[in-house]
């Protein structure tokens, strides 16, 4: 490729961060024939990748950019799902978004007519209804959605067996290995990165680095608003298969996705794994990066799945396990070239969205790579936004 | 779940040597205790007995150190009868955490019945005690292979036995008490085989000396395995199990000092029963979970880190006994006298100004004593777990189907391809992505061998003279790899609607009702200072042991 041969230097391109935002990026770079090296500090899916539930979802995002690049996402890890679908545990098992109040589901519905005006599929489930999607439901259980799009993915082999099929077309994978430096030439531009295991010269620099990409972008002496936005999730013991069918959740979620609360915000998120295991979430809280159990958090999530589940009360939580959402004062990712700093591409800060986000993110963070238009306009999600925002971070 | 009005002095989890020690020593000075455990009577897994031995004091004369027990148990029960004492049975503690200026626990119990229950207390000590520590190996996951621990407990506790043919395996002392207890309940011992070569502790002055003391314990041992003409293989190792539906027999290899296989030396041994324990893993879920600072025991174990008085890095949370490092009865015994008295020291000063004169002080001289034999004991541990430690030659017994994680039933194969295909390169992401260690259990079998999994692969990875001390480049796994399997937010398995009664938050955590003086309370005649759930209904009857079953469960 042209662009890519116009510096003698070892790799194409860097990814910062071997998470499933990463892997995606070295995904689409690798087979755009781009020579990739990913490094992360760490080991495969270590950080946000590895805490969260594998959501891939349109059904929680307000009409807006966000939710046009959720429903590209969605096509796409759908096509790498048909070579690597088994592999990474791709389930296209469906969105049950339900309500337990009138007005709720009207609100519901309203935001449903609204998202399918964008393009997504939405089926409105009456109460009957309902207890065939999900024959557990609590009866108190009004009404919902069902949203066919959504999908569910085991994050972590998602992102390592992405890397792997990006290493099998020449990409390298360096564990273990943190970046200390972005290299700048006298002109600006980006020239490598300098790491714990030595300087590697490329072009361009892709910081796929989550939560902590508002340090990797302080290594290239720019700066980026993100800060961790605590989840807990819950998992109980294995259960009968198709004991819960779908991702079910209540129309609450998606206000508090959308909210900027520093405080605790619990919404009720059920959704069942191969496995067996149940997985329940979803609380939101800023403060930091506190890895000690909140029994509140915990004890909220639980009470919220048993209003839904009842017979869930007698289930056995087996373990439960916290991460930290990468977090920007807007809930948009930020996604593209850095004009500030010629040669660095963000790919981070997608908050609770990762997963669902990575693909599109890594086919466009690859268009702009090669110079070629991207799939979506990406000012939405510019680093530069900020700026204009004066929000105090 | 409501908390409690007043917190108790002192609550002890766990009534094995350590917690027994630590509860007389504290109630001695006057301070009120709470004994929390998991089984029906005192004593532990190293003085479980039957119900009927409970009645006599001579009844448990097997045991070893029965003496000491039955003594110390008169003290408790004295304890127990002028409310100094209270002590909670059948308990599962699955979670303790400081909040404020006071420690939580949060159990479930009940005889059968799975009630919630929770208390809190100024000062809590951790006396969890260990489980057996376990190398997969092909067959392990038939009937009849058990851990060595298991099958005591099984015996000691049902005196039912597992079997009437059988080869004790494993590495470490504890082999010869197992042997014996199956001996003693007329099992034929066929057997012991240990890859390690117990001799070399005659090079060790400094553990030898320590170790005068366990000679008598040692000869009489030797006396019975040679009564019962019991062959013991050092040097060989018990590298699989066969069988179709059950355990038919065993192969015994010899193997080098790394506990590789010497070709062609391999012989099959006929058994219905093998008990395996590579050691012992400390249980120290709750400290971690308190946020206490770990540390790498002398036998390779994850324990948690204390200052000689069994004082964690978390104000208020104790811990004593094998949660501190492997070394046995006596050791916990004195550790737990320790922690006591620690704590006696510690809400005094906290009490400063408070008219607090009550109860004995241990006396200096005492304490220094303790210390003393402590510190030897401590260098006879060390010696023994140089000596009987865990070699990386092991990983060549496991073939491609081997399970390593029985609960998820995760292959060796599944383990090498997230580390060797998939970028793995720490137990924690070998679990994220082959899942051993995210089962029932939650990695309290499969976690050693996982962790040294991951150790391994890392080593012969990476260029020489890498790594830290927390990810260690080398065969033996560094505290993240086993910290990665050990942390268990959950302590035990709960059900939903106990979590989901901390839905509403917890109040401030400071005594309503009477100004919080710092000052040790009187003990409690009743169950005052502690609230049990009392609306279950007969529904919620069901096993409440399944933590326990993970623990002593055949391997």
């Amino acid at each position: 490729m042209q662009h890519y041969s116009r510096v003698a230097a070892a790799f194409d391109a860097i990814v910062i961060g071997a998470g499933v935002v990463g892997a995606c990026c070295a995904h689409y770079l690798s087979a755009e024939g781009a020579s990739v090296a990913v490094l992360d500090r760490g080991w495969v899916a270590g950080g946000t990748t590895g805490a969260g539930e594998g959501n891939i979802l349109v059904s929680d995002k307000e009409p807006g950019p966000e939710l046009d690049l959720a429903l590209l996402s969605n096509r796409l890890w759908r096509e790498l799902g048909s070579d690597l679908g088994e592999a990474m545990e791709l389930e296209l098992k469906g969105g049950l978004v339900v309500a337990a109040s009138a007005p709720a589901l009207d609100a519901l519905a309203t935001l449903a007519h609204a998202q399918r005006d964008r393009g997504v599929e939405t089926v409105p489930v009456t109460r009957a209804e309902l207890r065939e999607l999900e024959p557990h439901l609590s009866p108190e259980v009004v009404g919902g959605v069902l949203y066919p799009q959504d999908m569910q993915v085991q994050p972590m082999l998602a992102a390592a067996q992405l890397l792997a099929a990006a290493r099998r077309r020449g990409a390298e994978l360096r564990t273990g290995c943190e970046v200390t430096e972005i290299s700048r030439g006298s002109d600006g531009r980006v020239t490598g990165v300098r790491t714990s295991a030595g300087p590697l010269t490329a072009p361009i620099v892709v910081n796929a680095a989550g939560t902590w990409g508002g340090v990797v972008a302080g290594l290239a002496g720019t700066e980026l608003p993100i800060l961790p936005r605590r989840g807990f999730i819950l998992v109980t013991e294995p259960l009968p298969p198709m004991t819960i069918r779908h991702k079910v959740y209540t129309a609450e979620y998606v206000a508090n996705v959308a909210s900027s609360e520093e405080g605790l915000e619990v919404s009720t998120v059920v959704e069942g794994t191969r496995g067996g295991t149940v997985l329940i979430g979803a609380t939101r809280e800023r403060v930091g990066f506190d890895r000690s159990v909140s029994w509140e958090a915990i004890g909220r999530i639980a009470a919220g799945a048993i209003a839904i589940f009842p017979f869930l009360a007698e289930t056995r939580a087996l373990r439960s396990y916290c991460g930290f959402r990468p977090y920007c004062p807007d809930h948009l990712p930020v996604i593209g070239p850095d004009p500030r700093v010629p040669g660095l591409i963000h790919a981070c800060g997608h908050e609770g969205a990762g997963i669902g986000l990575a693909a599109a993110t890594g086919l466009v963070v690859a268009q702009a790579a090669a110079g070629r238009p991207t799939e979506l306009p990406l000012d939405p999600f510019a680093a530069g936004r900020f700026e204009e925002m004066s929000v105090r971070v | 779940m409501a908390p409690t009005e007043h917190p108790v002095d002192l609550a002890v989890i766990g009534a094995g040597p350590a917690g027994l020690a630590a509860s007389v020593t504290a109630a001695d000075a006057g301070l009120s205790v709470l004994l929390l455990d998991m089984a029906e009577r005192i004593g532990g897994q190293y003085w479980r007995h039957l119900a009927d031995e409970a009645e006599e004091d001579g009844a448990g004369s097997h045991h070893h150190g029965w003496a000491r027990f039955v003594k110390l148990r008169a003290r408790i029960n004295a304890h127990v009868r002028g409310g100094r004492i209270i002590h909670r049975a059948s308990q599962t503690v699955w979670s303790l955490e400081r909040a404020g200026s006071v420690c939580v626990v949060h159990a479930i119990g009940g005889e059968r019945v799975r009630l919630p229950y929770s208390a809190r207390a100024r000062a809590v000590i951790v006396a969890t005690g260990a489980h057996d520590r376990q190398l997969p190996f092909p067959g392990w996951t038939l009937p009849g292979v058990m851990a060595g621990g298991g099958a005591q407990s099984l015996l000691k506790g049902s005196g039912v036995a597992p079997g009437r043919r059988a080869v004790v395996a494993g590495t470490g002392p504890f082999l010869l008490p197992v042997a014996d207890t199956l001996l003693a309940a007329g099992v034929d011992v066929v057997e012991i085989v240990e890859p390690n070569a117990p001799w070399r502790m005659l090079g060790r002055p400094g553990a030898t000396v320590a170790g005068v003391g366990k000679l008598p314990e040692a000869v009489g041992y030797g006396t019975r395995l040679r009564r019962h003409h019991v062959t013991v293989s050092t040097g060989h190792a018990v590298i699989a199990a066969h069988g179709r539906e059950r355990l038919r027999s065993v192969i015994v290899a010899r193997v080098d000092a790394a506990w590789r296989v010497v070709p062609g030396s391999e012989r099959e041994v006929a058994c219905d029963l093998l008990t395996v324990g590579y050691g012992f893993t400390p249980q120290i879920e709750l400290a971690l979970a308190a946020g206490c600072a770990t540390a790498v025991g002398s036998d390779g174990s994850l324990v948690v880190g204390t200052d000689p008085a069994g004082r964690t890095s978390v104000s208020g949370i104790y811990a004593a006994g094998e949660t501190t490092g492997v070394g046995g009865a006596d050791l916990a015994l004195i550790e737990g006298e320790l922690c006591g008295a620690a704590v006696i020291e510690d809400l005094r000063r906290g009490a400063r100004g408070a008219a607090n004169r009550r109860g004995r002080r241990a006396p200096r001289a005492r304490r220094r004593l303790l210390e003393a034999r402590r510190r030897s004991l401590l260098a006879f541990a060390a010696g023994v777990n140089g000596v009987f430690s865990i070699q990386p030659g092991w990983e060549e017994w496991l073939e491609a189907e081997t399970i390593i994680c029985r609960c998820e039933e995760v292959p060796y194969a599944r383990v090498r391809g997230a580390l060797d295909d998939l970028g793995s390169g720490d137990a924690r992401t070998v679990k994220l992505l082959a899942r051993p260690g995210m089962g029932l259990c939650q990695g309290r079998i499969c976690g050693a061998a996982v962790a040294r999994l991951a150790a391994s692969r890392r080593a012969a990875a990476a260029p020489a003279g890498g790594g830290s001390a927390e990810l260690a480049v080398g065969p033996d796994p560094g505290q993240e790899d086993l910290i990665a399997l050990s942390r268990r937010p959950l302590g035990s398995p709960v059900p939903l609607r106990h979590l989901a009664a901390f839905a509403t938050p917890t109040p401030p955590a400071t005594n309503r009702g009477r100004p919080d003086d710092g000052a040790p309370n009187p003990a409690p005649g009743t169950d005052a200072g502690t609230v049990a759930g009392t609306d279950d209904r007969a529904a919620d009857r069901a096993d409440n042991r399944a933590a326990d079953r993970a623990d002593n469960r055949a391997v």
